[in-house]
This record gives C-alpha cells, sequence and structure tokens, in this order.
C-alpha cells in the first residue's frame, strides 16, 4: 500500500532533528507538524515569525497573527516576531535548516517546479523561490503521479521552475528518493511497494 | 517638526501626484495601511505603481484602489486572492512584475538603505532571472535585483510617539518596516500615538526617522483565513 498524506507527512518529519529551525509549506507539508514528537523543532513562518503555534481556540483570532497561509495562529513561549526582510535574510541566509514544501514537479537534477502553469491562472511564487535558494535542505512532498497517472519525478521539469538545482531529497507515496550525481537514489519503499513498482512509476533515472 | 496630522486626506495633501510608486506595507489583509488606502481612493490619484505583497481582495485593501482602475502596475509576490486583480490583468489594464517575496522585501530594505542593487539566489535559472545580471561569487551564481526607491511608503503600525518613533504587533510587521524605510516620504497610520518618551526607547522597532507624517484612526483588520480548534481538542 502507498503512504497516504498522513504517512508521507509522519516520513517528513523523520527528517527533522532536535534543535531545527524549520520552513513548512502549505497542503501536506503543514500536516507535519503533528509528527514532530517530543524533538524540538522551531516552526519558521516566513511572513515573520519564529515560533509558530496551532490554531487559536474559537473567539481568540487575533487579525495580527497569522501564518504564510493568512490562516490565524498562536505563539508560542519561544516566539519572535520581526519584519519581511529579516525574514528573508535568515532564509537567504541559511539559517533556517530545513524546508518542506510540495510540488508539481521534481527533475533528477533537482530542478522544482511549483509556482506556475503556463496558459493558467497565475497567483505568484509568494516566497518560494527564496525558500528553496535558502534553506539548509530542501525536502520535496508529493504524490509519485498526478492525477492522470503521469510520473512527477521526471528527467527534466517541463513547468517553469521555482529553484534549479535545489532538491535534496523527495518523500512521495511510494517511496523516499536523495538527489544524487547522475540522477536519483532509492533511499526507503513505501511499505508494501516494490522497486519494480516505483521504477515503473518514475521517468527519472533512478541511480 | 509636526509630524502628527488629523486624518488620512490631510496627511497625505501635498504629496500625492499621478503616475508615483508607492511602497505599501502589509503581508494578505495583515498589517496593511487602511485608512490610506481609501484616502488615495478619495484623491483620485491615478496610474500608480504599487509595490506591495499583495493587492488586497476584492472590494478591500488595496483592492479598492483596483475597484476604481487607480492602480497600473503592481510590483507582488502573490496576486491569488484578487478576482478584479486578474480580470485586469488578463484584460491587459494591468501590468504585473512578481517578485519573489524575499527579494521583494529586500529591494525595500536596500532602496531605504541607499543601496541600489544586490546580488540574491533567489530565482537563479528562473523566468525572474531573464534580463538580470549573473555574477559568480565562490563558484556560485548569483543574480543582480534593484533597490526600491519609492516616492511615497504607506505603512501601518500598532503604535507611535509623536515623533514616528514605531512599534508593531506580532505579525502585523510584515512589509512595514522596509515599505517605510523606501519611500521619500512616509506616511504611517496607526491604532494609537502615544506620548513622546512613552515607550522604551529599547523597544522601538522602527525609528522615527524614516516617518514623516502620522495618523491614529480606527482599524478594521479584516481576518482573510479564520482558522480555529476546538477546546475539546487541546
Amino acid at each position: 500500500m502507498p503512504w497516504d498524506r498522513n504517512q508521507m507527512a509522519a516520513r517528513a518529519a523523520e527528517e527533522l532533528e532536535d534543535g531545527m529551525y524549520v520552513n513548512l509549506g502549505i497542503g501536506i507539508p503543514t500536516l507535519v507538524a503533528n509528527y514532530v514528537g517530543d524533538k524540538d523543532i522551531t516552526l519558521q513562518s516566513e511572513n515573520g515569525m519564529l515560533g509558530m503555534g496551532p490554531f487559536p481556540f474559537e473567539g481568540e483570532e487575533d487579525p495580527d497573527l497569522i501564518n504564510a497561509g493568512k490562516q490565524t495562529i498562536t505563539e508560542l513561549p519561544r516566539t519572535a516576531y520581526f519584519d519581511s526582510a529579516t525574514s528573508f535574510g535568515m532564509i537567504r541566509g541559511g539559517k533556517i535548516a530545513a524546508a518542506i514544501l510540495g510540488a508539481m514537479e521534481v527533475a533528477e537534477n533537482g530542478d522544482l517546479a511549483n509556482w506556475m502553469i503556463p496558459g493558467k491562472l497565475v497567483k505568484g511564487m509568494g516566497g518560494a523561490m527564496d525558500l528553496v535558494a535558502g534553506v539548509g535542505k530542501v525536502i520535496v512532498v508529493m504524490d509519485h503521479q498526478n492525477k492522470h497517472g503521469e510520473s512527477k519525478v521526471l528527467k527534466a521539469c517541463t513547468l517553469p521552475l521555482t529553484g534549479k538545482g535545489v532538491v535534496n531529497r523527495i518523500i512521495t507515496n511510494l517511496g523516499v528518493m536523495d538527489v544524487v550525481e547522475g540522477g536519483l537514489k532509492i533511499v526507503e519503499l513505501a511499505e508494501g511497494v516494490s522497486e519494480d513498482e516505483l521504477r515503473a512509476a518514475t521517468e527519472a533515472t533512478i541511480v | 517638526m509636526k509630524k502628527v496630522y488629523g486624518s488620512a486626506a490631510e496627511a497625505l495633501d501635498g504629496l500625492l501626484t499621478d503616475g508615483m510608486l508607492i511602497a505599501a506595507g502589509g503581508f494578505g489583509l495583515c498589517g496593511i495601511p487602511e485608512l490610506l488606502i481609501d484616502a488615495l481612493v478619495e484623491s483620485g490619484v491615478k496610474d500608480l505603481t504599487v509595490a506591495s505583497n499583495n493587492c488586497g481582495v476584492d472590494g478591500f485593501g488595496l483592492g479598492k484602489l483596483l475597484d476604481t482602475k487607480q492602480i497600473s502596475k503592481m510590483m507582488s509576490s502573490y496576486v491569488g486572492e484578487n478576482k478584479e486583480f486578474m480580470r485586469q490583468y488578463l484584460g491587459g489594464e494591468l501590468e504585473l512584475e512578481f517578485n519573489p517575496q524575499g527579494t521583494l522585501a529586500e529591494r525595500m530594505r536596500a532602496g531605504g538603505c541607499g543601496i541600489p542593487g544586490f546580488y540574491t539566489k533567489t530565482g537563479v535559472g528562473t523566468q525572474i532571472a531573464k534580463g538580470k545580471e549573473v555574477k559568480v561569487f565562490n563558484g556560485e551564481e548569483y543574480i543582480l535585483e534593484e533597490g526600491i526607491f519609492a516616492d511615497l511608503s504607506i505603512v501601518k503600525a500598532w503604535k507611535a510617539d509623536e515623533t514616528g518613533n514605531l512599534v508593531f504587533r506580532k505579525t502585523a510587521r510584515n512589509f512595514n518596516p522596509p515599505a517605510a524605510m523606501c519611500g521619500k516620504v512616509c506616511v504611517v497610520e496607526v491604532e494609537e500615538i502615544v506620548p513622546t518618551g512613552s515607550i522604551d526607547p529599547d523597544l522601538i522597532h522602527l525609528p522615527g526617522v524614516y516617518v514623516h507624517r502620522i495618523i491614529q484612526g480606527e482599524h478594521e483588520k479584516r481576518i482573510e483565513q479564520r482558522t480555529t480548534r476546538k477546546k475539546e481538542e487541546a
């Protein structure tokens, strides 16, 4: 059985180490926060906050306290606020250990596309280009194939790039792969998924 | 050196010209200069270029200036929450320059610091890099981005003293300090103007040197995505 969304998030949480400052993207990456367990992880929200807390209780929403997805959130005892230039200074400066984010396409050379589809409504890249260019480690969490059954793990991206050669590790419903010299290396298979199944679902070169 | 004005319209008096470049603070609808935006709508100033991370939502925030067709160009990182924006953009009425969010923030900060350009790794090898100078430092490619020097900054803070020292609140700080810094003239709206000397000087987020005019007023502070959890989940 391939992993479901929560299992992918749980697997991604295993990538996080005690003491890390981490930025989580929207979608499955947001769920990673539910699986960090006892590890001391500080979440960054790129609109200007370290130490992001859970959603507020009903009636306790504060319009001055939101995350990068514009959702109301809460603060923690460790929380620090800062402006957007400082926020992206710590991202660009490599102070954020890892970013976990979703993708439309990833290529075997680490290229990432997750911000626009030509001909469709373009909303913008937000902070994605800054994050993938700046943080210590970029971990992509996504379904291995699109809804038409086509591989999203490609030899080369077809969509406009968010970053060139930026992805370190890919976690999909079928397993975990690392970007290495010459292609992708299988690190782990989802329970019940064979290597042949993963290879058959992957366009990228597996070394 | 009187910085405190009676209303947003008074604070903007004499500062507005058609075709000007305005830097606006705020992220989504959080920490946006609501009152100054309303006054810009009232003023009728047009053909504006606005540097702002987002462009409000339909009928609120900078969306109001779209409804009246006063904006001709936006410099933003994300504009997905606004149907009128998309209508004008796809219809060719509105120009859009996408900036990665951190690049936009740094372009404002740089402008405010007298830095006309800087090199960044953000966007290398993407369509953002098109037409930009590439330079190699320590074996890695960087692209040249330019500082933003705005004609006017419109900013929202939580508190100001009468000399313009500012304190922001939580994540409503966001783009407000860099936006404030990059304008030739900076007008700030706050929830409360407090007597000079009543803010601990060590706790001032942006010193008054960047601030030229201040107004106080009531803010709607609309929430874009209200997300909560139930007490029993705790």
